[in-house]
């Protein structure tokens, strides 16, 4: 922050504020006593109304002292926390480093638990009663703003509940999906299908999972799928979990399987973010992560 | 103008407290204040150790977010009850001191109590008024160090058991006991204790009337609430005056027994004052000089301005008690004290909380059916396990998937997620209103209806 300011600022901050705590100081003393004329000591002399008279009620002594008090209270703070323009402050206080210093302390604690399960097997941790009481922690947290509290998915997002997986759905592949994160890209093939081909793909793709088409588009659209959409998900439509191209197969959508929808992906392509966990989250926890999701569809009971 | 020098006085506008030695009273409203002090303090030390079903009776359970009063329990969620409670509480306070000014402050604000309970102990350990002011003259020594010694140790016992009693409140008073005896308070607790114990401590041993005159909003701003016919204490000017003993003077003997027994240090004779926290004692002792001199009692009374004013007679005075601010305070007041007690009454042990999936809004599931996934937060109110039905309605075509049932233990409140599912078509995109109908198995009546929305797109 400081290469964008000149260091005035930082001496015009300190000399008003010190100016300012010094400036109640003489005010306190300056008003704690006042010199009346006498046979009209009684009063403070001011009138409101014509008549109304103000009786002067002094207040306790130790009231005064809490001014004081403040004043002192003030002077100290401002020696040792950061206060006074770039002065850093006798205890070197930081947020940063009051941050550092509890994540240190939390890791202390919650560490060895971490480590114990970090080196557990992910299968045999999907059957750890604790550690997946803390991964749907976890899950609630991170997951669940996409993925749905029940890790049901949403449109857009995938459903984690059944074993049906777009980047496969072995252990050590879900833990990596979570770790690095995922970019599955459709491209847009409106434009080089037209309206008319894209309607025919839908056709075609519908076919596949056995919904009702129009089978004479489908047949059209069926050339157009082996030339075009098979480098991706497969001859067969059955997907590819390497690019992670969707199994058109089943009865699956991840965003739907009604006509419009699908005309839709396939004109103006889907591009869709699962972002990368291990930066925010840690290894640890990412396996723990991981471990609860795969426990999801691999129901130990 | 005077041509004389004027005198220029230097004049402090703080100043160090003058200590008030109050002389001990007796009579009629020192009796009811005392009264008072005993049935609040029996029941502020009492209550935390009455045991109700095998629990603490009256616990505010802030840790697991349970307060238990007697036979109920509340959730955080009945804050409501703690509103109504804080008006109640508020209205009373109108009506009382519309009725009869500062009876709060004089009879049963904690300060005062404390104050009170504090005053008797200095007054057996170091004597009455003159006593005392003969004794803080005193030079310094043994016997003095002794005194003081004594009343302080005194106090700081007192205060001490009032902090762990309030304590008590929050965490098994029980459970404290052991605790203090074997050292092993918690930090809070110690903190707390200590805390509270230093405050009545300091406010009933050293500052008393300095909170009220300097601390207390509420002392500042009851005079708001009187008015013409608030019964204040007052000093019947035209019959005491002029003061002093002999021929040709009024009632009033000057023996100045008013001024020695009040606790905030004020002249009563100079009429109504703010510091005035409307204890009667001065009522008390001058009636019993009025009594000594053969004088009717009732020189310094309870009275209201228009009362003295117009010279009405008792009767007339009460007679005005019942004017449209009061009648007004005391429906409002009564009507919201029915309220509390007919909800209260009509309470029902169970509480629900719809938490809707704010993210996954709608989503499509095998089958073409639309489901929304909700998350009820059911709260069993009751102290013992109770199993629940859940149904949704609203919808003809909505059915449930996940459990459609489950069992707390007494006390208890659990996050049940639930879908909802709705065939794709049957309904427009948008939202609309379903209900989730919570149902005890054992109890028809024990049944609670919490609203939400079913989203479509």
């Amino acid at each position: 922050m400081n290469q964008f300011t000149s260091s005035f600022w930082s001496y015009y901050i300190s000399v008003v504020t010190i100016v300012s705590i010094l400036a109640c100081g003489v005010l306190l003393v300056a008003q704690s006593k006042r010199r009346v004329a006498g046979g009209t000591k009684d009063t403070t002399g001011h009138t409101w109304d014509e008549d109304l008279g103000e009786y002067n009620n002094p207040l306790p002594r130790w009231w005064m002292w809490l001014f004081w008090i403040t004043i002192v209270f003030g002077l100290v703070y401002l020696a040792l926390y950061p206060g006074l323009g770039n002065y850093p402050g006798l205890l070197r206080w930081t947020e940063v480093g009051q941050l550092k210093e509890e994540t240190a302390r939390h890791e202390q604690q919650f560490g060895p638990i971490y480590d114990r399960y970090a080196k557990m097997d992910l299968k045999e941790l999907a059957r750890d009663p604790g550690a997946l009481a803390i991964g749907q922690k976890l899950f609630l947290n991170n997951c669940a703003q996409c993925h749905a509290s029940d890790a049901g998915g949403s449109r857009g997002f995938p459903n984690l509940t059944d074993d049906d997986w777009l980047w496969g759905g072995a252990p050590e592949t879900i833990e990596q999906t979570i770790a690095n994160g995922r970019n599955g890209v459709m491209p847009a093939l409106g434009p080089a299908l037209g309206e008319q081909g894209v309607k025919d793909a839908a056709h075609y793709v519908m076919s596949l999972s056995g919904m009702a088409h129009d089978s004479i588009r489908a047949a059209r659209g069926e050339a157009t799928f082996k030339q075009i959409c098979a480098a991706c998900h497969g001859a067969d439509g059955k997907g590819n979990p390497a690019l992670g191209a969707p199994n058109l197969t089943d009865r699956t959508w991840l965003y739907s399987g009604a006509e419009p929808v699908i005309i839709e992906t396939i004109a103006s392509g889907r591009n869709n973010t699962m972002p990368a966990w291990k930066g925010l989250l840690g290894e640890a926890r990412v396996h723990l992560l991981a471990a609860y999701v795969y426990s999801l569809s691999h129901n130990p009971k | 103008m005077n041509d004389a020098p004027v005198q220029i006085v230097e004049q402090a506008l703080y100043e160090v407290r003058k200590t008030i030695h109050p002389r001990a009273v007796h009579g009629w409203f020192a009796g009811w204040r005392w009264a008072l002090v005993w049935a609040t303090q029996i029941v502020f030390y009492g209550l935390a150790w009455l045991p109700w079903n095998g629990r603490q009776a009256v616990l505010l359970d802030i840790a697991h977010r349970k307060f238990l009063i007697f036979g109920l329990v509340f959730f955080p969620q009945d804050v409501i009850y703690l509103a109504v409670l804080l008006i109640i509480s508020a209205l009373s306070l109108f009506l009382f001191t519309a009725v009869a000014g500062r009876l709060w402050c004089g009879y049963a604000c904690p300060q005062t109590v404390y104050t009170e309970i504090f005053m008797w102990v200095e007054q057996r350990i170091e004597g009455d008024r003159m006593a005392r002011m003969k004794l803080d003259a005193a030079p310094l020594s043994a016997r003095k160090v002794a005194l003081k010694a004594a009343k302080h140790g005194a106090w700081a016992a007192i205060a001490l058991w009032t902090g762990f009693t309030f304590v008590g409140y929050f965490t098994p008073i029980r459970e404290l006991w052991d605790a203090v005896w074997t050292a092993n308070t918690g930090p809070w607790e110690t903190f707390w204790v200590l805390f509270y114990g230093f405050a009545t401590y300091g406010n009933a041993g050293w500052m008393r009337e300095q909170v009220c005159k300097y601390m207390c909003p509420y002392a500042r701003f009851q005079s708001a609430m009187f008015d013409r016919d608030t019964l204040i204490i007052t000093y019947d000017k035209e019959r005491g005056e002029p003061r002093g003993k002999g021929a040709g003077k009024g009632d009033c003997v000057d023996c100045s027994i008013c001024v020695q027994v009040c606790p905030t240090g004020i002249d009563i004779r100079d009429g109504l004052q703010y510091e005035c926290i409307g204890c009667a004692a001065c009522i008390d002792g001058c009636d019993r000089v009025m009594e000594k001199v053969g004088r009717p009692k009732g020189l310094i009374r309870y009275s209201t301005t228009h009362a003295l004013e117009h010279k009405l007679t008792r009767a007339q005075m009460f007679k005005r008690a019942f004017r449209p601010r009061v009648l007004i305070y005391s429906g409002i007041l009564w009507t919201i004290i029915a309220a509390a007690g007919v909800a209260l009454w009509q309470r029902v042990p169970l509480k629900v909380d719809v938490i809707r999936d704010r993210a996954a809004i709608s989503r499509e599931v095998e089958g073409g059916l639309i489901e929304n996934v909700y998350r009820l937060h059911i709260m069993n109110t009751r102290e013992a396990p109770r199993r629940f039905d859940i149904d949704v309605a609203g919808l003809p075509t909505a059915t449930l998937v996940g459990e459609a049932g489950v069992t707390l233990e007494g006390a208890e409140a659990k996050l049940v997620p639930i879908k909802v599912r709705i065939p794709a078509g049957v309904l427009a995109a948008g939202t609309h209103p379903i209900h989730f109908e919570v149902q005890a198995r054992d109890d028809d009546n024990v049944k609670v209806s919490e609203k939400s929305v079913f989203i479509v797109r």
